[in-house]
C-alpha cells in the first residue's frame, strides 16, 4: 500500500521541501522506482533536470502519496526512465536538450525541444556555443506496401498553435502519426532563473495562455509552500472561482470547436456565445478577460465586489438556461454523433500508464482530479463529482466536458454562497536567508499542472519547473489516431486539445 | 435543432456596433504604408494567422473575433487557411528561433501586395520573453510590419479597432484617388 513511503525510507530527506517529501536517492533506488512505474504501481508526475541532478515526482494513487526523488548524476548520466516507462521518453529527451544530462540506456536519443536553432546547446546546463542552422530530424521509419506520408505544419490551417505532424497513411487510414513539437519553445525555465517572485509568477501565467489561472495558482501554491505561508480564506475561494470560470470558458470553446470540426458550426456559434459571456463576466469581476496576473503568491490581486458576485450568479443562471438545450442538440444530432462516437479511441490501459489527466484521462476511465487528490482548499469542503467514462472516444471526451461544465456551475454557486469575508492577500517576504523548495499540483481545465520551485536565500528563483498536462497527453494522441481516417484527425486533435506552448515551454 | 435555430431568429442578433478605428493604429499605418500600398488595400482582406511562439492567449482572442458579438466577417475581413490566399499575415508571439524559418517561409508564400500585423506585446518587442536564448524578440526583426496591436493579450475589441484602421486607411486613400485631379494608382 505505502510503496512510495518504503521506496524513499532510506534516502536523505531535503530539509526545506514542502508539502511532499523530497529524498536524495542512489541509482539503485532510482532504478527500483523506474521498475515500479513500469509495473504500474506508481504514476509519473514529472521528470526534470536541475544543474547536475535529475528529479522525479511520483504518485502512488491508491494511497494518495506523493514524493519527489532526486538523483545526483555521475559523469552527467542517469539511468533512463523512458527505457522501461515510455511516458518519460520526451521528458528525458528534454533534459538531454536543456541540461546535457544523458539518460543511460535510452532508445530514443533524438533531440526534442532543441531544433538546432538557438546558437547554443544545453542552455540550462553547461551551455556551449553551436551552429544555429537547424538540425536534420530523423522521423521513425515506416515500411510496408502502399504507404504514403502527409507532412502537416508547423503552420496549420486554423487559428491554432504550431507543431508538425507526420502522418503515414495507407489510403485514408492512418498507420502512424509522429509528432514533432518544440516550435514555440520560449525558454521559460531559463528566464525563470534569477527572476524575482513577481516576474516569475508573470512568466508562469504565460506558459499556456488558456490555463493562465491554473499556472498562476500552481506557482503561487508552490511559492507559498516553499515560504511556509498561507493565503487568507477569501483568497482560496476567489482562486477557485477563477479556476472554475477558466474551466467553463475553455470547455465551451472546446465543445463548440469539436462539433465545428465535425462540420456542425451551429454548436460553435452557440458555445462561442457562452464562452464570450464567461470572459466578459471575468473581465467585469476581475479586470481581465482571461484573469491573467490575478493570482499572486500570498493571495489574489483585487477583490470581488457584491455586485460582481451577483453578476456571476446571473451568468450561472444564463448558462443553466441555455446549455441543456445545446447538450440535447449534441445528443440528438445523428450526423454529429456519427462522427464522434467510436472515433479516436484511447484505451483505459494507456491512459492509466501515461497518468493522463483531465478529460483525456477521465474519458478513458482514469478518475484522477488534482482538486480531490492532493486537493487544495476550498475544494475539500465543496461538493462535486469527478465525471468519468470508459468508452475513450471523441464522444466520451465531449461528455466529460459537458459533465464538468455542470459541476463547475455547481461549484461557482457554492463558492459564491460561502465566500468568506476578510483580506484577499497576505504580505510575502521571499528572502528567508536559506534555500527553500515548494511543489504544487493544480487541476487546470486540461488536467494537472505541476510546478516545482526552489528559491535561493535572497528569495530569487533558483530553479522552476513547469509541467503541463499535455506532456502525458500528446503521446496518447498518436495512439488514439491509429486506424482512423486522416479526415478525422482534426476532430481527434481538438478532442484532446493539448497545449503546444505549455509543452514546448 | 429547429428550436435553437428558431430562437436565434426571434431574439435578433447579438452582434455589436462597429467600433471606431484606433487612432494610434491609423497614425502608425500612415507612417508604415506608402501611398501606393495604401491604395491597394481594399475593403476586403483575407487574413492568415501565424503563431510564432505565443502562449496561445492571443489565439484565443483572435478566435473570439469570429463569435456572434464581434462578427469579423461583416467588415470584409476573413481568416483563410493558406498564406497563398492571404493579403494580411496576423502574427503573434515573440518569434521563437524554432519558428523563425516557418514565419519567413509563410511570408514568402504570401502573394504581393501583403501586410503584416503583429499582435500582442510579445510580437511587438518580445515582451516578457525578450531576453531568452530561444526568441528573436519581435516580429519586425524577422519580417516588415505595417501595424502593431499591443496588449497581453489584446481584447477582441482592440483587435477589431486595429484591423478596421487597416481597411479604413486603404479606403480613405481609395476615396482620395477618386477625387478630381488625383493621380491614379
Amino acid at each position: 500500500m505505502f510503496i512510495l513511503r518504503a521506496l524513499i525510507a532510506d534516502g536523505a530527506r531535503a530539509k526545506a521541501h514542502h508539502p511532499w517529501p523530497r529524498v536524495a536517492v542512489d541509482a539503485k533506488t532510482w532504478t527500483a522506482a523506474v521498475e515500479s512505474l513500469a509495473a504500474g504501481d506508481l504514476t509519473l508526475v514529472g521528470l526534470w533536470g536541475d544543474g547536475g541532478d535529475v528529479h522525479m515526482a511520483l504518485c502512488n494513487e491508491p494511497a494518495s502519496e506523493f514524493a519527489v526523488i532526486t538523483l545526483a548524476c555521475l559523469d552527467g548520466r542517469f539511468p533512463s526512465v523512458g527505457r522501461a516507462h515510455p511516458p518519460a521518453i520526451r521528458l528525458e529527451r528534454t533534459i538531454r536538450d536543456l541540461f546535457g544530462l544523458e539518460p543511460d540506456g535510452a532508445d530514443d536519443i533524438r533531440t526534442w525541444l532543441d531544433h538546432g536553432r538557438w546558437g547554443i546547446r544545453h542552455p540550462l546546463g553547461a551551455a556551449v556555443p553551436a551552429d544555429s542552422g537547424g538540425d536534420a530530424y530523423a522521423f521513425l521509419p515506416n515500411e510496408g506496401e502502399s504507404l504514403h506520408q502527409i507532412p502537416v505544419g508547423p503552420v496549420h490551417a486554423g487559428i491554432i498553435e504550431p507543431g508538425h505532424f507526420r502522418f503515414t497513411a495507407n489510403g485514408e487510414a492512418v498507420v502512424r502519426l509522429e509528432e514533432r513539437l518544440g516550435y514555440v519553445h520560449k525558454g521559460i525555465e531559463g528566464l525563470m532563473e534569477g527572476a524575482g517572485l513577481d516576474q516569475a509568477r508573470r512568466l508562469a501565467g504565460r506558459t499556456s495562455g488558456d490555463s493562465t489561472v491554473a499556472y498562476a495558482l500552481a506557482f503561487a501554491r508552490a511559492a507559498e509552500s516553499a515560504l511556509g505561508i498561507k493565503a487568507p480564506a477569501r483568497a482560496y475561494y476567489l482562486r477557485a472561482l477563477m479556476a472554475e470560470l477558466e474551466r467553463l470558458a475553455n470547455h465551451f470553446g472546446d465543445i463548440g470547436a469539436i462539433c465545428n470540426d465535425a462540420t456542425f458550426p451551429l454548436m460553435l456559434a452557440q458555445c462561442g456565445i457562452l464562452r464570450e459571456r464567461v470572459l466578459r463576466a471575468a473581465e467585469a469581476s476581475f479586470g481581465h478577460r482571461l484573469m491573467m496576473d490575478r493570482i499572486l503568491p500570498g493571495g489574489v490581486a483585487g477583490d470581488l465586489s457584491p455586485e460582481h458576485a451577483l453578476l456571476l450568479s446571473a451568468l450561472v443562471g444564463e448558462i443553466r438556461r441555455v446549455f441543456p438545450k445545446l447538450v440535447e442538440l449534441y445528443d440528438n444530432t445523428a450526423s454529429l454523433q456519427d462522427r464522434t462516437v467510436g472515433t479516436g479511441f484511447l484505451s483505459p490501459a494507456l491512459a492509466r500508464q501515461f497518468g493522463a489527466g483531465g478529460f483525456v484521462g477521465r474519458a478513458s476511465g482514469r478518475r484522477f482530479d488534482a482538486r480531490k487528490v492532493p486537493g487544495c482548499p476550498p475544494y475539500d469542503v465543496l461538493d462535486f463529482d469527478v465525471a468519468t467514462r470508459d468508452d475513450g472516444d471523441v464522444n466520451a471526451r465531449v461528455w466529460v466536458r459537458i459533465r464538468e461544465v455542470e459541476q463547475s456551475l455547481s461549484l461557482i454557486d457554492q463558492i459564491l454562497d460561502r465566500l468568506p469575508d476578510g483580506p484577499t492577500a497576505v504580505p510575502v517576504e521571499p528572502a528567508t536567508g536559506e534555500a527553500r523548495e515548494g511543489v504544487a499540483l493544480v487541476e487546470g481545465f486540461r488536467g494537472d499542472v505541476l510546478v516545482w520551485l526552489r528559491l535561493d536565500a535572497d528569495g530569487r528563483v533558483a530553479r522552476c519547473h513547469l509541467r503541463d498536462p499535455s506532456w502525458f497527453q500528446w503521446p496518447l494522441l498518436e495512439a488514439a489516431i491509429e486506424g482512423n481516417i486522416v479526415a478525422d484527425f482534426p476532430l481527434c486533435n481538438k478532442s484532446f486539445n493539448c497545449s503546444y506552448s505549455g509543452h514546448d515551454l | 435543432m429547429r428550436r435553437t435555430l428558431f430562437e436565434s431568429i426571434v431574439h435578433g442578433p447579438l452582434t455589436e456596433p462597429r467600433p471606431d478605428p484606433d487612432e494610434q493604429s491609423l497614425a502608425e499605418l500612415a507612417q508604415t504604408l506608402d501611398g501606393a500600398a495604401r491604395k491597394r488595400l481594399g475593403r476586403s482582406l483575407s487574413i492568415r494567422e501565424v503563431d510564432a511562439g505565443s502562449c496561445n492567449a492571443c489565439e484565443l482572442e483572435i478566435h473570439a473575433l469570429n463569435n456572434a458579438f464581434y462578427d469579423l466577417d461583416r467588415f470584409g475581413l476573413r481568416f483563410v487557411a493558406s498564406p497563398r490566399h492571404a493579403d494580411v499575415l496576423l502574427v503573434t508571439g515573440p518569434v521563437t528561433k524554432n519558428m523563425e524559418e516557418a514565419l519567413l517561409r509563410t511570408y514568402a508564400a504570401t502573394p504581393d501586395p501583403k501586410w503584416v500585423v503583429a499582435v500582442g506585446n510579445c510580437a511587438f518587442d518580445g515582451g516578457i520573453f525578450a531576453d531568452s536564448y530561444a526568441v528573436t524578440g519581435g516580429v519586425s526583426k524577422v519580417v516588415p510590419v505595417s501595424l502593431h496591436i499591443r496588449g497581453c493579450p489584446p481584447s477582441p475589441t482592440a483587435l477589431l479597432k486595429g484591423l478596421i484602421a487597416l481597411v479604413e486607411q486603404g479606403s480613405r486613400s481609395w476615396n482620395e484617388s477618386l477625387k478630381p485631379g488625383a493621380r491614379g494608382a
